[in-house]
């Protein structure tokens, strides 16, 4: 998979690709190497799963996307545009929506609240306006009320929409947080473990969106299911000690010896869709 | 009788005074989880402000408007360039700066204008209303006092329930991390909390101003009592402020009345101490379940 291209001198030269393109990113935290030289792609409606052990760099490359960290060395560059000293908060404008680790909704707000929250990329009410109360914003507010409301009910947790998130069922906590993501219309949609702790209907229920939302969107998404991972994606790229170690389809990456006994051991090697197995750490 | 109604009366209108200031503090705890201590002196400072425009012939609502805008302007300068250096830094520095800036604003305010008491005028006459043939403690003024602050009230229950400023607002005070990746400038928010939340204390200050004699000083048991009013109503909350404020107001009119008004500041601690030992989160503050 091409990974974007570059000048001899080490700059980035113009790209013709589209999609997220990382190149040779390092991330250092004082004597901590926590990403080490890290290459990889996301092509347009790709969906792409990032595995390894915990403190093997997944969530820290996901927080550099996000603006969170500042790469030490490298590039990441989204549809042709280079990620430069870019904030979290410009991560909506750029067509990039995140989930977290575990759920991360705001406790006070109500599920619906939360997911309007998230489309805040979209307004196009300025500051003015909104503290004024005036006609354009109180629009946008009723047209991202409805939206939020739709997005709700097509995951299946309208009922839930006015509820607090502390009373809401795990389950469905995850259903509003991915609500609160799509509600901005990403072009890339980063998930952060969105497997985890769920039921296996629940979990199918979750890749067959994916595999829906990949025709509006790119997908990378960390996790440690490897059932799931080997289900929902299309290519799976190894991550170790802040480096790639493998990258190939589920096939290839459940038919590598190398990566099959570094860290999934035997449970997958057991099905060749590895359903129903443990977590990469788990098998370690 | 008609002595109790004037002391009820003259502890609504007190009230409402605390409200503005219980209003401002919680606005400012919600958005950056601390109590802003120079709340009053920031309140203060504007009365001032307005007192000189005033003093200079500016008739006497726009120089009400500029000092509602000055707080503005100067809780949003505070927050900018002294509290939000501060963030990830322990607790207790913000709460120090806060503490350092009520006293160089006092310091200020005796340097410029001078440590003697003076009075402020009234928007409206301070003579009592008649109801039938009495005359009662409540003046239009008082009318005008309680009708600013449940506008105040109202208007910000009103942002952070059906905006989505408001929301945004509330979000980031709950999650600034999410709310950033939500594409929240919580910066901003932030900052505009602290002018919201100073505005409101300018208005305590031009309210309360007429009242009684000002010096740079006036704020401080208003703050205290203020405070109470927050803890009582619940922090957070500003249908809490508002009714904080008034029972806050009324306990201290009536300790003035019946027992006497050098007790309204032990009157004040006491009913502090009280809520904090039955209700700590206040009327209408909800309790944080933290798991462990």
């Amino acid at each position: 998979m091409p990974v974007g291209l570059h000048t001899e001198g080490g700059a980035p030269a113009a790209s013709f690709g589209a999609g997220l393109e990382v190149e040779r990113l390092t991330v250092r935290f004082g004597g901590l190497l926590a990403l080490d030289g890290v290459s990889l792609a996301v092509a347009p409606h790709e969906v792409v799963g990032l595995i390894g052990p915990n403190g093997a760099g997944k969530t820290t490359l996901f927080n550099a996307i996000s603006g969170f960290v500042r790469a030490t060395r490298g590039w990441i560059r989204w549809n042709g545009r280079l990620l430069q000293n870019h904030h979290a908060h410009d991560l909506g404008r750029l067509g990039i929506a995140r989930t977290l680790q575990g759920v991360g909704l705001c406790q006070g707000l109500t599920a619906i609240e939360n997911v309007a929250c998230g489309a805040q990329p979209s307004l196009h009410a300025d500051l003015g306006s909104a503290l004024g109360g005036l006609w354009r914003s109180s629009r946008e507010e009723r047209r991202v009320a409805g939206e939020a409301a739709a997005l709700l009910g097509q995951l299946g947790v309208g009922d839930w929409a006015h509820r607090l998130p502390g009373s809401l069922p795990y389950g469905v906590q995850k259903r509003v947080a991915l609500a609160r993501a799509l509600i901005s219309h990403p072009r890339l949609l980063l998930l952060d473990e969105p497997a985890s702790g769920l039921s296996a209907d629940d979990m199918d229920d979750l890749s067959s969106r994916i595999q829906d939302l990949r025709e509006h969107m790119s997908v990378l998404l960390v996790e440690h299911r490897m059932d799931f991972v080997m289900a929902a994606c299309d290519r799976i790229v190894v991550f170790n000690f802040g480096e790639v170690v493998a990258t190939g389809t589920p096939e290839e990456i459940q038919a590598s010896p190398e990566v099959t006994e570094a860290y999934l051991g035997d449970a997958v090697g057991a099905t060749p869709t590895g359903v129903g197995k443990g977590r990469v750490d788990a098998a370690r | 009788m008609g002595l109790f109604v004037d002391i009820l009366l003259s502890g609504v209108a007190q009230g409402m005074v605390f409200a503005a200031i219980a209003l401002a503090l919680g606005l400012v705890s919600r958005a950056t989880g601390i109590v802003n201590f120079a709340q009053g002196a920031m309140g203060m400072f504007t009365t001032f402000i307005a007192f000189s425009l005033l003093s200079d012939g500016v008739g006497y609502w726009p120089a009400f408007v500029a000092a509602l805008a000055l707080g503005a302007v100067l809780g949003a300068a505070v927050e900018r360039t002294l509290i939000r250096p501060l963030q990830g830094k322990p607790a207790l520095n913000p709460v120090i700066v806060t503490i350092g800036l009520l006293i160089v604003l006092e310091g200020a305010a005796g340097s410029i204008w001078g440590n003697v008491a003076r009075g402020f005028p009234a928007a409206f006459s301070q003579r009592g209303l008649v109801i039938g043939r009495t005359r009662v403690a409540f003046s239009h003024f008082d009318v005008f006092l309680v009708c600013a602050v449940v506008v105040l009230v109202v208007a910000i229950v009103a942002l952070f329930r059906w905006t989505n400023l408001g929301l945004r607002m509330r979000a980031a005070a709950f999650s600034p991390e999410v709310s950033r990746l939500l594409g929240v400038r919580v910066g901003r928010l932030f900052t505009l909390a602290w002018a919201l939340a100073c505005a409101a204390g300018s208005l305590a200050g031009l309210l309360v101003a007429p009242l009684s004699s000002f010096s740079p000083y006036f704020m401080d048991l208003n703050l205290v009592y203020g405070f109470t009013a927050a803890v009582l109503g619940g922090l957070l909350s500003p249908v809490g402020a508002l009714v904080g404020g008034l029972v806050t107001g009324l306990a201290i009119a009536l300790v003035g009345g019946y027992v006497g008004p050098d007790l309204q500041p032990i009157a004040a601690l006491a009913l502090l101490l009280l809520v904090l030992m039955v209700r700590p989160q206040g009327l209408f503050g909800t309790t944080k379940v933290r798991r462990v």
